[in-house]
């Protein structure tokens, strides 16, 4: 399949079942509720290395907030509702109550519940203040600067992670430009996350490696230094530079939009090929056929 | 479809009415409503001697007419919901654990006292000791919501535990008294002595009061908590001045007599 001059490659991302949540983030001013979803989305790149990916979904205005003050709304995932659990609570603990102004809030409705305000609420050391309205139970834990205000309960649910695009270009200028422009077209869907630096990543890996101790390595199959020299390789004549843009989100749904946008965004002269990582088939759960998401959606 | 009481006869003295509670009314037929026990005074009376009924119980029970003199109304309910389009008498609403009373008109005194769950709304004025305990007992309200759109006389929510208490006009004094847990939000002026001896629990007032001596000034802050209260406020019928989400409250720990880790808010000013 051809857009304009660019190849859609006949392959699938391969996606995992994980574990997601959505944590509402509020201060004072946008700046003070930014800061603390930029640290709480910090080191949270993949599973792998992070135990958890993490990002900013949207921002949120004061009309639209818990607490009628501006907010951020930030997505975490992990492999398992334990482990998510355990992420929440340490991320919570130690980027949300530390920020100046801040409050913090769940933002699922339903799902798994991980008590988080009832854990951290032992830093107020006896001076926690619990309050219960309508049908939501807060945690008032003084901090230095007021209260910090946090829900008893998170909740988790299914997601899914690891959706991805891979972007093959004729340099790396036009790559990163090609992928800026999908990961701008991408953010606008609600659900999602692109848990990478700007939302975009050139270490994409490959199951295992060479070295024992390394459960992933380097994805040589896209590495252009070394095309001439891997068993099998994805890098054509003309393909100079590869940008992988990944993607988790909270419905299968939502990744599979954010996919398509992000295709069709990245589509621009010098860029040879889209494709799609996968390993094969055999360990995610979810297979998202480019070719078949294209023609379901135009 | 509800069932429908009115009141013909108004009784001379109080009747003790704590079988008009849907826990008490479900499965019954008309004639066997009509035929419940009550007290009036200290001599037994069948309800059809006060009451016309009619309609089905369906979960809701509507009463008519001025209930001043009727007692107990609602007591110890666990579900469903009494509507009545007038005024009550004592004790409506007495360890109530669940369901909706709304009252149209004004409450006696003993609203709700030690209540467990559900919700109270009393349109008009409320009585001495709303959601209070008895005499004697160490604990007042421990869950639910009493909401007072008029004004409440003194010892509200004296030794509660938890729950909720909201009166949109003023209060008496000792609001608050021997207070355990649970929050009281006065959108009008206080009495003298709020919160004398409280252990904890929250005291939010709208206007300025003079606290007893036993209690100590802690700070002025914006407390994001009280932006939720703002909010279900609302919802339950209550016009919020959109100038006081912002604004200043001062801090209040006490009573000192006590374990000191109560809180009584003071609306400041604006931001």
């Amino acid at each position: 399949m051809k857009i304009k001059s660019t190849e859609i490659v006949d392959t699938f991302a391969e996606a995992f079942k994980m574990y997601g949540s959505r944590i509402i983030i509020t201060a004072e001013t946008k700046e003070w509720a930014m800061a603390a979803a930029q640290s709480i989305t910090g080191f949270a790149t993949s599973v792998i290395g992070c135990k958890c990916e993490a990002g900013i979904e949207t921002e949120i205005s004061a009309n639209a907030s818990p607490d009628l003050r501006p907010g951020v709304s930030v997505l975490l995932f992990a492999m398992d509702s334990e482990s998510l659990g355990k992420r929440l609570m340490e991320r919570i603990g130690q980027c949300v109550m530390t920020c100046p102004s801040t409050a913090c809030y769940n933002g699922i409705d339903q799902g798994n519940e991980i008590t988080v305000g009832g854990q951290l609420r032992y830093f107020g050391d006896g001076f926690q203040i619990s309050k219960k309205i309508a049908e939501k139970k807060l945690w008032r834990i003084p901090v230095m600067d007021g209260e910090f205000l946090v829900d008893d309960i998170f909740k988790t649910k299914e997601a899914v992670g690891g959706g991805n695009i891979l972007i093959l270009g004729k340099d790396q200028n036009t790559t990163l430009k090609a992928a800026k422009s999908a990961v701008k077209a991408m953010r606008e869907i609600p659900n999602i996350i692109l848990p990478f630096p700007n939302g975009v990543v050139r270490s994409g890996s490959k199951v295992g490696s060479k070295y024992k101790a390394l459960i992933a390595s380097t994805n040589d199959a896209y590495c252009p230094t070394l095309s001439s020299i891997v068993e099998k390789t994805e890098i054509s004549k003309g393909i100079n530079s590869v940008l992988e843009i990944v993607i988790d989100g909270l419905t299968l749904n939502a990744v599979e939009e954010a996919m398509y946008i992000g295709i069709n965004a990245s589509i621009k002269p010098g860029i040879k090929k889209i494709s799609a990582g996968n390993y094969g088939g055999g360990l995610g759960q979810y297979q998202i056929q480019l070719h078949k998401l294209l023609e379901r959606n135009n | 479809m509800a069932l429908n009481l009115k009141l013909h006869t108004q009784p001379e003295v109080p009747l003790e009415a704590d079988c008009i509670c849907p826990d008490k009314l479900q499965s019954l037929e008309n004639n066997e409503i009509s035929s419940l026990i009550l007290f009036h005074g200290n001599r037994q009376v069948q309800l059809g001697e006060f009451f016309d009924c009619n309609g089905t119980f369906d979960g809701e029970i509507v009463i008519d007419g001025d209930l001043s003199n009727v007692k107990h109304i609602g007591a110890t309910m666990s579900f469903g919901k009494i509507t009545v389009e007038g005024n009550v008498g004592l004790h409506a609403g007495a360890a109530m654990r669940g369901g909706e009373i709304t009252i149209e008109g004004s409450s006696s005194g003993w609203l709700g006292p030690e209540m467990i769950g559900g919700r109270i709304t009393v349109k008009g004025d409320a009585g001495h000791m709303t959601g209070s305990g008895y005499r004697g007992s160490e604990i007042g309200m421990q869950g639910g919501e009493i909401i007072v759109h008029g004004n409440v006389k003194n010892e509200t929510g004296h030794a509660m535990r938890r729950g909720l208490i909201v009166v949109g006009g003023n209060s008496g004094d000792f609001t608050g008294v021997n207070m355990h847990a649970g929050t009281i939000i006065i959108l009008g002026q206080m009495g003298m002595r709020t919160g004398a001896g409280m252990k904890r629990g929250s005291i939010i007032s709208f206007n300025q009061a003079a606290l007893l001596p036993t209690f100590s000034r802690n700070c002025e802050y914006h407390p994001s908590f009280i932006k939720f209260y703002f909010k279900y406020l609302e919802e339950i019928g209550f016009k919020i001045d959109p100038s006081h989400l912002n604004s200043t409250f001062e801090r209040w720990s006490g009573d000192s007599i006590e374990l000191n880790r109560g809180e009584i808010l003071l609306l400041m000013s604006k931001k």
